[in-house]
C-alpha cells in the first residue's frame, strides 16, 4: 500500500478526534496527534481501538505508546500487516 | 447581613415534555407521561408501565457533539445535560469559551449512574476485553459523570460535584447550592438531579414490590398518589436544573427571578423508631418540616401550598399526617397539596429537580395543576384534611409561600420553603 494510500485511510479515522480540522486536511507523515491535530490525548486509545479495526490488526500496549503521528501510525499497521 | 438567593433560569426533561413551555402546558393540562413499556412486559416485570421523556436527535445533537456522542450510552447524562444547558440558557448566562467562570458552579445529583454504559463495560470485561472499552467508559460511570459533564460545557470555575440521597436528591441538591451561595462561597449554581430510564434502573424496585402492578392494561391510571386504590409507584426517569443565583449577581445583570429560595432543611431519622432503609421516620420528616420553616422564619400559618413527596404507596396518608402535625394545621385549614407523581411518575433521584421547577412555576404563574387518579382520596387523608385541599381541576391562584420536601431510602428527607418573587 502507497504511503498516500494510508494517509487518505486514516483520515476519516481521524476525523472525529481531530479539533482541527485544517491540519486533517492537510496530513503527511509528519503530522502529530496531539500538536498539530489537537486531539484530546483520552482519546488516543480510541483512534487506536479504530485503526485496528480499520486494518484489522491488533497493536500491543508498546507500540500503541509511540503511535503519536500520522507517520509512526502508518509504520506499526505497516509492520503488523508484513508479519502476518 | 446573610445573602439572598434567587432562581433565575430552569430547564426540565420529564415524561411529559422536554421544555419548560411544553412542561407547565402538561401541568395546567394534568396531562399524563405514563405510558405502557413493552420492553418491561418482555422482561418480565410486574410493573409494565413507566414515564420515560420522549427525546429527539435534534435536541441531543444540540447539546452534545459528534464526538462526544461516539461510544455514548447514558440516558441519564443526557437527560441531565440538557436540562442543565437549558436552565443555563434561560437564566440569560453566557456559556464561557474563554476561561473558568469562577463564581459559578454545580452540584448536580444522581441515584445510580449510567447502568447501561456500566453494563456494556462489565461484558466487555468479563470477555477478556477490557481495552476495548476505550476512554469513554469512565466519564459515563463516575458517579459525577453528570456534573463534570456539565461542567466542561459551561467552563464553571466554582464546586462542580454531584451528590446523591436517593430520592431526596434533587431538593437536596437545591439546598446544597442554596447554601453555597448564601455563604458568600459562589454566585451562580446549577441545581439538578437527573435519572436513567430502563429496565435495569427500575428493575430493582420492581423486585421490591414497590410499583403498581394493577394498571399495565391503564398506564395514565396508573400514578394515583393519595387515593384509596393506590397500589405502588410508577417509575419514571428524566431531568430537572434550576439555576440559583445570588440576588446582587441577578439584579446586576438584570435577570428575570422566578423565585427566592427562603430556607430549609436536610435531615434524616437514622433509620430508628419507625424509619428503616425504606420507610420514613415520622418524628424526623416532622423535624425537617419544622425546622425547614425556623431557617427559612416563616411561619406554618403563611404556607399557600405544598409540593409533596407523595408517591401512591401506603407511605402517603403518612406523609399527610407528617405536614399536619409539622403545621399545626389540619382541615380546611390545611394549605393546597399537589403530587406531581400522578402525572409523570416517580423519578426517583430526577423527582426532586423535576418537582422543584413545577413548584417554581406554580408560585411565578399563580396556579395549583390538577391531581390526577385520587377521585378516592384515601380515608387515611380525608381524616386530617379537607378534600378541597387536594385540588383535581387546575386552580388559578396567587400563592405566596410554597414547601417541597422529598424523602428517600436511607430515611433521609428533605424541606426547602420558596417564595414567589415581586419585583
Amino acid at each position: 500500500m502507497e504511503q498516500q494510500a494510508y494517509i487518505e485511510k486514516l483520515k476519516p479515522i481521524l476525523a472525529p478526534y481531530a479539533k482541527d480540522q485544517e491540519a486533517l486536511q492537510h496530513l503527511t507523515r509528519e503530522t502529530s496527534f496531539i500538536r498539530d491535530l489537537k486531539i484530546n490525548s483520552a482519546n488516543l486509545v480510541d483512534v487506536v481501538l479504530d485503526v485496528e479495526e480499520a486494518f484489522d490488526v491488533e497493536i500491543d500496549n508498546e507500540s500503541m505508546e509511540q503511535m503519536l503521528t500520522v507517520g509512526a501510525a502508518i509504520d506499526i499497521v505497516e509492520a503488523k500487516l508484513s508479519s502476518r | 447581613m446573610e445573602r439572598r438567593v434567587v432562581i433565575t433560569g430552569m430547564g426540565v426533561v420529564a415524561p411529559t415534555a422536554c421544555s419548560l413551555e411544553g412542561f407547565e402546558q402538561a401541568l395546567r393540562a394534568g396531562r399524563s407521561g405514563i405510558r405502557y413499556q413493552p420492553e418491561l412486559e418482555a422482561l418480565q416485570f410486574s410493573c409494565c408501565i413507566a414515564g420515560k421523556p420522549g427525546l429527539d436527535e435534534g435536541l441531543i445533537a444540540r447539546y452534545f457533539d459528534p464526538l462526544e456522542l461516539r461510544g455514548f450510552n447514558s440516558s441519564g447524562i443526557t437527560y441531565g445535560m440538557i436540562a442543565g444547558m437549558q436552565a443555563w440558557e434561560d437564566a440569560g448566562l453566557p456559556v464561557n469559551l474563554d476561561g473558568p467562570d469562577w463564581d459559578s458552579g454545580t452540584i448536580f445529583g444522581i441515584g445510580s449512574t449510567s447502568v447501561e454504559k456500566f453494563r456494556e463495560a462489565i461484558y466487555k470485561i468479563d470477555e477478556g476485553q477490557v481495552r476495548r472499552l476505550g476512554s469513554n467508559s469512565v466519564p459515563q460511570v463516575m458517579a459525577s459523570g453528570i456534573s463534570a459533564y456539565l461542567g466542561g460545557k459551561l467552563g464553571l470555575g466554582n464546586q462542580v460535584s454531584t451528590n446523591a440521597s436517593a430520592c431526596t436528591t434533587g431538593t437536596e441538591s437545591l439546598l446544597l447550592c442554596y447554601e453555597r451561595i448564601k455563604s458568600g462561597r459562589a454566585e451562580r449554581m446549577l441545581s439538578g438531579s437527573t435519572s436513567d430510564s430502563g429496565p435495569y434502573i427500575w428493575a430493582g424496585f420492581d423486585a421490591m414490590k414497590v410499583c403498581t402492578y394493577r394498571h399495565n392494561d391503564q398506564p395514565e391510571r396508573g400514578s394515583r398518589p393519595m387515593s384509596a386504590t393506590a397500589s405502588g409507584f410508577v417509575p419514571g426517569s428524566g431531568a430537572g436544573a434550576l439555576v440559583l443565583e445570588s440576588m446582587e449577581s441577578a439584579q446586576r445583570r438584570g435577570a428575570r427571578i422566578y423565585a427566592e429560595v427562603c430556607g430549609g432543611n436536610i435531615n434524616s431519622g437514622g433509620q430508628r423508631g419507625e424509619g428503616s432503609m425504606t420507610a420514613p421516620n415520622p418524628e424526623a420528616v416532622q423535624r425537617c418540616i419544622t425546622q425547614a420553616l425556623a431557617d427559612a422564619a416563616i411561619s406554618p400559618g403563611v404556607v399557600d401550598a405544598i409540593n409533596g413527596h407523595l408517591t401512591a404507596t401506603t407511605k402517603d396518608a403518612l406523609e399527610i399526617q407528617n405536614w399536619c402535625i409539622a403545621l399545626g394545621r389540619k382541615g380546611s385549614d390545611f394549605p393546597y397539596i399537589g403530587a406531581l407523581k400522578s402525572h409523570i411518575g416517580h423519578c426517583l433521584s430526577a423527582s426532586g429537580s423535576i418537582e422543584c421547577v413545577a413548584a417554581v412555576l406554580q408560585l411565578q404563574k399563580g396556579f395549583l395543576f390538577p391531581n390526577l387518579n385520587c377521585e378516592d382520596l384515601h380515608p387515611g387523608i380525608t381524616e386530617w384534611i379537607d378534600a378541597s385541599r387536594v385540588p383535581q381541576q387546575l386552580m388559578e391562584k396567587e400563592l405566596n409561600i410554597l414547601a417541597k420536601a422529598s424523602f428517600g431510602f436511607g430515611d433521609v428527607n428533605a424541606c426547602v420553603l420558596l417564595r414567589r418573587y415581586a419585583a
